[in-house]
């Protein structure tokens, strides 16, 4: 398939990896912070190719992870009304609340559909006008545009049993939070492209010049992810801290005006928790007053959930990359993608979950 | 979760008050909304995520940087089998800035 394929080559990726090694003197440690390139590094054993002085650890950049537990049992609550039809990406269904998942909520009876676009929520609320319509609206920026077009349509189309429930995540302020920790590792960032492609890079810059810390926006592909280790592995040699662009077929500086536009028409920038993290501020989205009577928290009183997590998950530490899967005593055995305790084993990009899919059951020696 | 597929557009139409399109990934032809890709025509390339053309692939830094590589990595060979004299910085395709 064209631009996918050509990405995978083997030989290239070959190139990359003597390139590498060549222009390698010291150890580093660089961490690719969306999930999705998480899941393509162990799928494909990048990792394991690097030389074992270059060392990945895998950021929080995977929202079915961070969405808090509260959030995931407000889901089930909202979803089990009768007059509810409740939307959702599929990658929700399987992550557990307190109690039990989506999936097991709907073979209860309630009526729980997986859509595959926002847009699909809007077809069903005018099929069944006398049901409430519910999407489980989550995501980082780069779901924000879909989302947000969902609210947009449903007020302009004055679809009025169309709700969200929003649980929307900003990758800027997680990266800070994870560099001004003292336990912090990292030296260079593998920026999510897919975000980048609708956000731009300039935020970058400033956490650049802040921390002084290179950050090199990266595709997700072997070939992508190896040049983004090769371009930060440069930039860490030579002493540069600068944010470049690996990702140029897809991202620009100034991302995607057309989608930026209508996201901060819907949403703004609020407080939000993050699984396994705790509290970032102004770490994700809210729906701006104007749209405030489209957001099912407000719809369907839920009232206090409390939660708690399991006190053995190190997916916290996983998270901020300060840990990897293999060092908590409960993986794949207490802990297993059938049955997860904590953010990092919920979602199929989820590091401890990839790890598992793939057989990383043990540590072994990175290069080797 | 932030996954983007490339595929190609096949044909535009206007749905609900949308810009909408049909995209062909490698044979399998989905919906897209194209509204945020307003430049893009039949035959160009989209990255597609929940159903939304997120970004027009730029054909032109595509192949670029594949040429790029592909010279970086017939350069590499070069240097296993020449290994001296060494390419100095900003000799190799790669350092070049884009």
């Amino acid at each position: 398939m064209k631009y996918l394929d050509e990405y995978r080559d083997a030989e290239l990726a070959q190139g990359l990896l003597e390139q590498i090694r060549r222009e390698r003197k010291r150890p580093w440690v660089l961490m690719e912070v969306c999930g999705g390139q998480t899941h393509s590094i162990v799928k494909f054993g990048i990792d394991n190719l690097l030389p074992k002085e270059i060392e990945l650890v895998h950021g929080p950049g995977c929202p079915v992870c961070v969405t808090p537990l509260e959030l995931i049992d407000k889901a089930h609550a909202i979803a089990s009304r009768p007059e509810v039809i409740f939307c959702s990406f599929g990658d929700m269904l399987r992550v557990p609340g307190s109690e039990c998942d989506l999936l097991t909520v709907k073979s209860r009876g309630a009526d729980v559909r997986v859509v595959y676009s926002p847009l699909e929520c809007l077809k069903i609320a005018r099929k069944h006008p006398d049901r409430q319509v519910v999407f489980f609206a989550i995501g980082f920026e780069t779901t924000a545009p879909a989302n947000a077009m969902l609210v947009w349509r449903a007020k302009q189309d004055g679809l009025e049993n169309v709700s969200v429930l929003v649980s929307h995540v900003l990758v800027p302020p997680a990266l800070e939070a994870i560099l001004d920790s003292p336990w912090n590792r990292v030296q260079g960032f593998l920026g999510p492209g897919h975000v980048c492609a609708i956000m731009g890079y300039q935020e970058y810059e400033e956490i650049c010049a802040r921390f002084h810390v290179p950050i090199v926006i990266t595709g997700f592909e072997p070939v992508d992810l190896l040049e983004g280790v090769l371009m930060a592995v440069r930039q860490l040699e030579e002493g540069r801290a600068e944010v470049e662009n690996q990702y140029v077929r897809a991202v620009t500086r100034a991302g995607n005006i057309a989608a930026r536009k209508i996201v901060s028409s819907v949403f703004r920038v609020c407080a939000r928790k993050w699984r396994g993290v705790g509290p970032i501020p102004h770490s994700g989205y809210r729906l701006r007053e104007e749209f405030e009577a489209f957001d099912a928290e407000r719809r369907f009183e839920v009232g206090t959930i409390v939660t708690q997590e399991s006190p053995v998950c190190i997916s916290g530490e996983v998270l901020r990359g300060v840990k990897k899967p293999h060092d908590c005593l409960a993986f794949g055995i207490e802990c297993t993608p059938a049955h997860p305790l904590g953010a990092t084993m919920v979602s199929s990009e989820g590091a401890c979950a990839a790890y598992f899919q793939y057989g990383r059951y043990q540590k072994v020696g990175v290069g080797e | 979760m932030c996954l983007g597929i490339p595929g190609h557009v096949v044909s535009l139409e206007s749905a609900g008050g949308l810009r909408m399109g049909k995209v062909s990934f490698g044979g399998v032809v989905r919906e897209a909304c194209l509204e945020y890709v307003p430049e893009a025509v039949p035959g160009d390339y989209v990255i597609v995520h929940a159903g939304f053309a997120i970004s027009c692939v730029d054909e032109k830094e595509a192949a670029r940087t594949y040429q790029l590589l592909e010279e970086m990595g017939q350069l590499a060979e070069l240097d296993e089998t020449a290994a001296e004299p060494e390419l100095g910085q900003g000799d190799r395709p790669s350092d070049k800035p884009r």
